[in-house]
């Protein structure tokens, strides 16, 4: 996940401060050598990281650490403001113009999912915004990136704009506009060919293509791997074209992203959106915010209990929680409650969103086989009717079955319906304790005991 | 002007000269002499050493993206070396870090940067992230393997990302090859199975797998690619016989990553560093070829067909100095002006 090892490194560090009385220069030395290797590992620019661990040292030593009461706090503290700033504080919605259409461009170097990201775009714009997007094959140059930008198009049921590649891109966007004018299409989305920052010729033509209609925004794409170049990069772009914000890709891997950080701060325009995965919906906004909390590892809950509303039906989470209470919970209930937190995204990913999750011993490089997901589903369809609802009647010749059926072997089916006990156990426990803090909570408990 | 003659202009005069030509000639026979003499140069040019001087040097191998790590290894190595040698001499000082930097790379192992021919039928497999330009090397391998007379046919393995068997299938055609596909969206795994057996049956001399782009921390695409690898190895025993992983030049950190993970899947035989024309060095392979032993076998530098050359650890580590160097010297020379 995005900057785990940063947050990582940084929480070996704070934690050894936290506990202090009194934290000195040294200690503050100590842990800005700490930082500094971190974000240099996690590929923020040398220059911005100097940037960084210079103004933190100041207000680190300064007075008010001092003399707070609990100094480590207020470091830990200090380092997430500032991080948090770097990033660009605040969410920043997209523009649109008054006069149609509005026009998009995307931009950046080869590979960095331009072609990708603009169909993710355009699907976003007319699921949130309403709006009716045209998407502009323009890259003429990369061997069937126009066939790409088509098949997105055709996935997502969106029209789009090909001339073939025997035409200017710069020509090809200017009809693409009439064409959306004359069409009613209100958003036009430009897909770029890849392109180096250093390439003159064609920076030249985006130059070209940005004349046309002053384009609304311009999205830098970058790859959210990229190391120490993301500052030469997103500079010469910047100052070539005058980009007005920036779309980090490939969020889903394991990079660290500083490449985040050191864009920010090289070009002071916003990163807007983040690419989580390969499908047509894996585009999220970013939020500054919530990314600085995730690399201090004070977790995201923001974003999962955001996930957790959207895909999580209320009623049914009501019913569960009845079902908790009065101890009918079944297999059958299970099954539903698997499948609603399957919908809110990959399992590593949502635990990774936790506070602390890291932390747990066993759990900070916890790949989750989504397979062992589907065995525990096997095995429950292999069941009887009636051994979903009464588990207990499941004798051995019945787990033999039910092994067999399921393709799995006895253990498995052990193990399961342990768990299962388990799990009816601790849910009892702990809505008896709800009841009495009257506190609301969601449907999703054993998620832990899943991943044993 | 030769290296020698430069050494000797520039310490004429000096009464120690004569005697440290002498050494330094010694030093130098023990390596290899084009490239430590250039890195000589640049560093007899720029600067004397002492402790700024390897701050320099550290700074301008981080922003490499070498990796914090690996640079810092080299530098305490550096001044070990010339503290235990306990030179005070400038030049010899340099002797000694020209043999270090040399060995950054190459650690003491003969070079292996060509492709694993066997006789009969050679696999390649090439493996990677998304968007690090693997269907386009595959164009460029092709057309160099056809160049040197070999027949060669492609197969399109990536049924995934829209557009991607068709991107293949037009290097096919403008390189002249054969490109064996199925539709999008079917087994990659069955699709090597098709091209192995119809290479085979054809007789050509190299097949060279497409396959989708994955972040390596996808269990399940890791696991297709397993099985891709797997299934070509059923089919001739000792295949493939390269798997090349395509690594984009502007990667950081993660590049060690991709490395290990994909060693660990598919046993990554050699790194093809792509996009190296851009501005960024891919300075990450140093530490994947100290950390896990893969060496650079290709370097791509350009869209065009014959943009693709061997690699030359000389000429890229070289490439690593100078031109950091000369960066830092021109800013340097910036903020004299003013």
């Amino acid at each position: 996940m995005a900057f785990e090892g940063l947050s990582e490194r940084l929480q070996g560090t704070m934690t050894k401060i936290k506990g202090k009385g009194k934290v000195n220069e040294a200690d503050v030395k100590e842990m800005m050598r700490e930082v500094r290797f971190a974000l240099i590992e996690a590929d923020v620019n040398l220059k911005v990281v100097k940037e960084f661990v210079k103004k933190i040292s100041e207000r680190a030593i300064g007075q008010d650490v001092m003399d707070s009461l609990t100094p480590g706090q207020q470091v830990v503290k200090i380092v997430k403001d500032e991080l948090t700033e770097l990033m660009g504080g605040e969410e920043r919605k997209i523009e649109f113009s008054t006069k149609q259409p509005t026009v998009i461009m995307m931009v950046g170097l080869q590979g960095a999912g331009k072609t990708t990201t603009s169909g993710k775009l355009a699907n976003l714009l007319r699921r949130k915004h309403n709006r009716k997007p045209l998407l502009v094959a323009a890259d003429v140059y990369r061997p069937a990136a126009i066939q790409q930008l088509e098949t997105i198009g055709k996935q997502l049921s969106l029209p789009v704009f090909s001339k073939g590649t025997d035409m200017s891109p710069v020509e090809i966007a200017r009809q693409a506009i009439e064409h959306a004018k004359a069409e009613h299409l209100d958003t036009v989305i430009i897909d770029t060919a890849g392109r180096l920052h250093v390439d003159e010729a064609l920076m030249q033509e985006l130059k070209d293509i940005r004349a046309l209609k002053e384009p609304d925004e311009i999205f830098l794409v970058v790859d959210s791997m990229t190391g120490q170049d993301a500052v030469n990069v997103a500079q010469n772009f910047d100052e070539a074209i005058g980009i007005t914000g920036v779309v980090l890709t490939k969020l889903d891997g394991d990079t660290r992203g500083g490449a985040a950080l050191s864009i920010r701060s090289v070009t002071q325009k916003p990163i807007k959106f983040v690419g989580m995965g390969e499908k047509m919906d894996a585009l999220e906004a970013f939020h500054p915010e919530r990314m600085a909390s995730r690399i201090l590892g004070m977790g995201d809950m923001l974003s999962l209990i955001e996930k957790a509303q959207s895909s999580v039906d209320e009623v049914k989470a009501k019913e569960l929680e009845e079902k908790f209470r009065t101890s009918t919970f079944t297999f059958d209930d299970f099954l539903e409650q698997m499948s609603q937190v399957k919908q809110m995204g990959p399992l590593d990913e949502i635990l990774k969103m936790l506070p602390g999750a890291n932390k747990i011993k066993g759990l900070e490089n916890a790949k989750v086989d989504e397979s062992q997901m589907d065995r525990v589903e096997a095995i429950i369809y292999s069941m009887t009717k009636k051994e979903k609802t009464t588990p207990e009647i499941i004798n051995a010749s019945r787990k033999k079955r039910i092994a067999k059926g399921s393709g799995t072997n006895i253990q498995d089916v052990n193990r399961l319906l342990k768990q299962f006990e388990d799990m009816k156990k601790m849910m009892k426990q702990m809505s008896g304790m709800n009841t009495k803090k009257g506190r609301k909570k969601m449907g999703m408990p054993g998620l832990d005991s899943l991943f044993k | 002007m030769s290296f020698f003659k430069k050494l000797k202009d520039k310490f004429a005069g000096n009464a120690e000269a004569e005697e440290s030509t002498e050494k330094y000639k010694e030093g130098l026979a023990k390596t290899r002499i084009g490239f430590t003499s250039k890195i000589n140069d640049l560093v007899a040019k720029y600067r004397k050493v002492d402790e700024d001087f390897f701050e320099e040097l550290e700074e301008i191998l981080l922003q490499a993206d070498v990796g914090f790590e690996t640079v810092i290894e080299l530098m305490d190595d550096l001044r070990f070396e010339v503290q235990r040698k306990n030179v005070k001499d400038t030049s010899n000082v340099q002797s000694v870090i020209s043999e270090k930097l040399v060995e950054i790379y190459e650690a003491g192992e003969a070079e292996i940067n060509e492709i694993n021919f066997v006789e009969g039928l050679t696999v390649i497999l090439m493996v990677g992230v998304n968007g690090v330009g693997k269907t386009t090397t595959i164009g460029k391998l092709a057309h160099r393997f056809k160049n040197e007379g070999k027949t060669v046919m492609l197969a399109a393995g990536d049924t995934f990302r829209a557009g991607a068997i068709e991107q293949l299938d037009v290097w096919g055609k403008r390189v002249g090859v054969d490109v064996i596909k199925q539709s999008e969206g079917s087994d990659p795994a069955a699709v090597m199975y098709d091209a192995v057996r119809s290479a085979k049956s054809r007789g050509v001399d190299v097949l060279i797998c497409d396959t989708a782009g994955r972040l390596q921390n996808k269990v399940n695409l890791m696991n297709e690619l397993q099985k891709v690898h797997r299934v070509i190895s059923r089919e001739i025993p000792g295949a493939p016989h390269e798997v090349l992983l395509a690594l984009d030049a502007t990667t950081g950190q993660n590049a060690m990553l991709q490395a290990q993970t994909f060693k660990e899947v598919t046993d990554v035989t050699g790194i093809v560093l792509t996009k190296l024309d851009g501005t960024a060095k891919g300075g990450i392979v140093l530490a994947i070829r100290n950390k896990l032993k893969i060496p650079v076998k290709f370097v791509g530098l350009g869209e065009k067909m014959d943009d693709l050359q061997p690699f030359d650890a000389q000429k890229y580590v070289y490439g690593l100095f100078a031109e950091g160097l000369d960066k830092e010297q021109q800013e340097e020379d910036e903020k004299a002006d003013k």
